[in-house]
């Protein structure tokens, strides 16, 4: 009797943590569809406020996406054999190399960004181009492309594997491309998920690091927020949505996510 | 992974025409160069430019002299300690309680509670205002229950609110992962020598836990700390640090102080972290 009523408490606990959670997620994905949201669900459905919405901000959305896959891009190219460096050179250099690269992670974007900003804000033409905003995004997710990879190099004795290809006479090169690299898949596919998905969702660098010109899918949520009417506001979180949600799934299925839930984001 | 014997990679190198350890030079260069000029050389003028005020270097003390922006730090920490000490009470509790009970839907349960790990902190500002602003759920129930309609949102509350939001999700996942690598075997032993729940619990099973409490504690602070998405979508009259910092540079145009006070908020989260790391495991910060 005693144990029901505790399970039954705990249940409804968590029942309420969830519904905190989840309650104003639907609310806006509601209100994005809804005619009128003062009037409620009652007064009709419609795709108008989306449409508005792609109408205003489809610059914002599709600057996100080239901005998320360019940085994907830098940290592939930059990330993996650095790891690969890393984990094959060890020792003490190899640990205070990690230890910078995951510094941004302790520190607020807000710094990060005041930072590159009197760098490089002198420089006009940088400084107006989205490459600015995606410079800022590899510093933020460089550290996830890294320690990814390095877990699975970590997890499947790669130096053997590595030693064992030399020993047959293949060049570093070449044991690079068709040992190394096929062998960190797991880890390269969990740590681009990552990228991708908190770039497309920064916000406290870009905010800082965007122009008029450069604005990214969260600033023109902060602008929709501010300036729009609610119903458009929420069908642009309803667009935003539809796209990290399905990464974030991803992200769970292949990434572990679970076992390193730490090991994230903004 | 990383100690172990002088590898012997002559064998390879030196059939090739690149030794291994020049490879592995040319593997960690373009990092260097990433890492050296867009986070090492800018935080770098950091620090510097927040020395070169009209106060130089005094500019540092004056986070914590300066009545303003004192005050700010104390209610930054004080936000930060209460977001913290509530998402582990909240999360440990659902955390046990869905990592050792099966019962039907929980799979759904468990999805819904990390649905909003990928939510940035304006997305979550906006989605506090809908739960608890003016024409918020909590203001319509409070409106039929008591008279009174409830806005939260645009307040400290409402920066605790989401905050509580951002870091249930990571903390609950952290909490169910340790709560998965638990001993049986120590509490079947504990039971057998009489031990009640209560006593299981407080002698046993938290212990167990405090790694996992402290490392997912420490991100969650740290982040409250830094956070600055949710305070700029609910900001109206909300001065935690890193609002003040945004309106010192883009308001005042207060170039030095600005950077003095990013610096000392930096330092703060990132000594949280190092603190925890020592204490209570791997960890890393997510931004807020």
């Amino acid at each position: 009797m005693r144990a029901r009523a505790i399970f039954a408490a705990q249940l409804t606990f968590t029942l309420l943590v969830a519904a905190f959670l989840i309650v104003p997620a639907v609310q806006s994905m509601l209100a994005g569809v809804t005619a009128n949201y003062f009037r409620g669900i009652r007064s009709g459905l419609t795709l108008q406020w989306v449409q508005q919405v792609w109408q205003l901000y489809a610059d914002t959305i599709l600057r996100s996406f080239v901005i998320a896959l360019a940085t994907l891009g830098v940290t592939l190219v930059v990330g993996v054999p650095a790891a690969y460096g890393l984990h094959l050179r060890g020792g003490r250099l190899s640990r205070v190399v990690e230890e910078i690269i995951t510094l941004p992670l302790a520190i607020p974007g807000l710094a990060i960004a005041l930072a590159l900003l009197l760098t490089y804000g002198g420089l006009s033409s940088f400084r107006r181009s989205w490459l600015f905003i995606m410079v800022g995004h590899v510093v933020f997710t460089l550290p996830f492309m890294v320690r990814s990879v390095l877990a699975i190099f970590a997890a499947t004795d790669v130096k053997t594997l590595d030693e064992s290809a030399a020993s047959l006479g293949a060049s570093p090169l070449r044991r690079f491309r068709d040992v190394i690299v096929p062998n960190a898949r797991p880890g390269i596919l969990a740590g681009s998920l990552m990228v991708v998905t908190l770039s497309l969702g920064e916000f406290n660098l870009t905010w800082m690091l965007h122009t008029p010109l450069t604005k990214t899918l969260p600033v023109g949520l902060a602008d929709s927020y501010a300036s729009m009417r609610l119903e458009i506001a929420s069908a642009y979180t309803l667009v935003f949505f539809v796209m990290i949600v399905p990464l974030l799934v991803a992200m769970q299925i292949f990434a572990g996510y679970r076992n390193d839930p730490a090991g994230r984001h903004q | 992974m990383r100690s172990g014997p002088p590898r012997a990679w002559a064998a390879g190198g030196a059939q090739s025409p690149m030794t291994k350890a020049a490879f592995i030079r040319i593997c960690l260069l373009p990092l260097a160069v990433v890492v050296a000029a867009f986070f090492v050389l800018p935080m770098t003028r950091l620090v510097w430019i927040g020395a070169s005020g009209r106060h130089g270097i005094a500019a540092y003390a004056a986070i914590v002299l300066e009545p303003r922006y004192a005050a700010s730090l104390l209610d930054t920490v004080l936000l930060a300690l209460a977001t913290t000490v509530a998402t582990l009470l909240i999360a440990t509790v659902s955390g046990l309680f869905l990592q050792r009970r099966r019962f039907p839907g929980r799979a759904l349960l468990v999805a819904m509670l990390t649905l909003p790990l990928a939510f940035p902190g304006v997305v979550i500002g906006f989605l506090i205002i809908l739960l608890a602003g003016r024409q918020g759920l909590l203001g319509d129930i409070t409106l039929a229950l008591f008279g009174q309609k409830l806005v939260l949102a645009y307040s400290l509350a409402g920066l605790f609110l989401g905050y509580l939001y951002f870091s249930i999700p990571r903390v609950i996942l952290t909490i169910m992962a340790a709560v998965e690598k638990l001993d049986p075997s120590l509490e079947e032993a504990a039971r057998t020598l009489g031990a009640g729940s209560w006593a299981i619990h407080r002698d046993i099973i938290l212990p167990a836990l405090a790694p996992a409490l402290i490392a997912s504690g420490a991100i969650a602070f740290a982040t409250a700390m830094g956070a600055f998405g949710t305070a700029f979508t609910l900001a109206t009259d909300i001065d935690v640090l890193p609002m003040l910092i945004y309106t010192e540079f883009t308001l005042s145009a207060n170039i030095a102080t600005a950077a003095a006070l990013s610096v000392g908020l930096g330092l703060v989260t990132w000594a949280i972290l190092a603190l925890a790391r020592i204490y209570g495991g791997n960890t890393v910060a997510a931004n807020g």
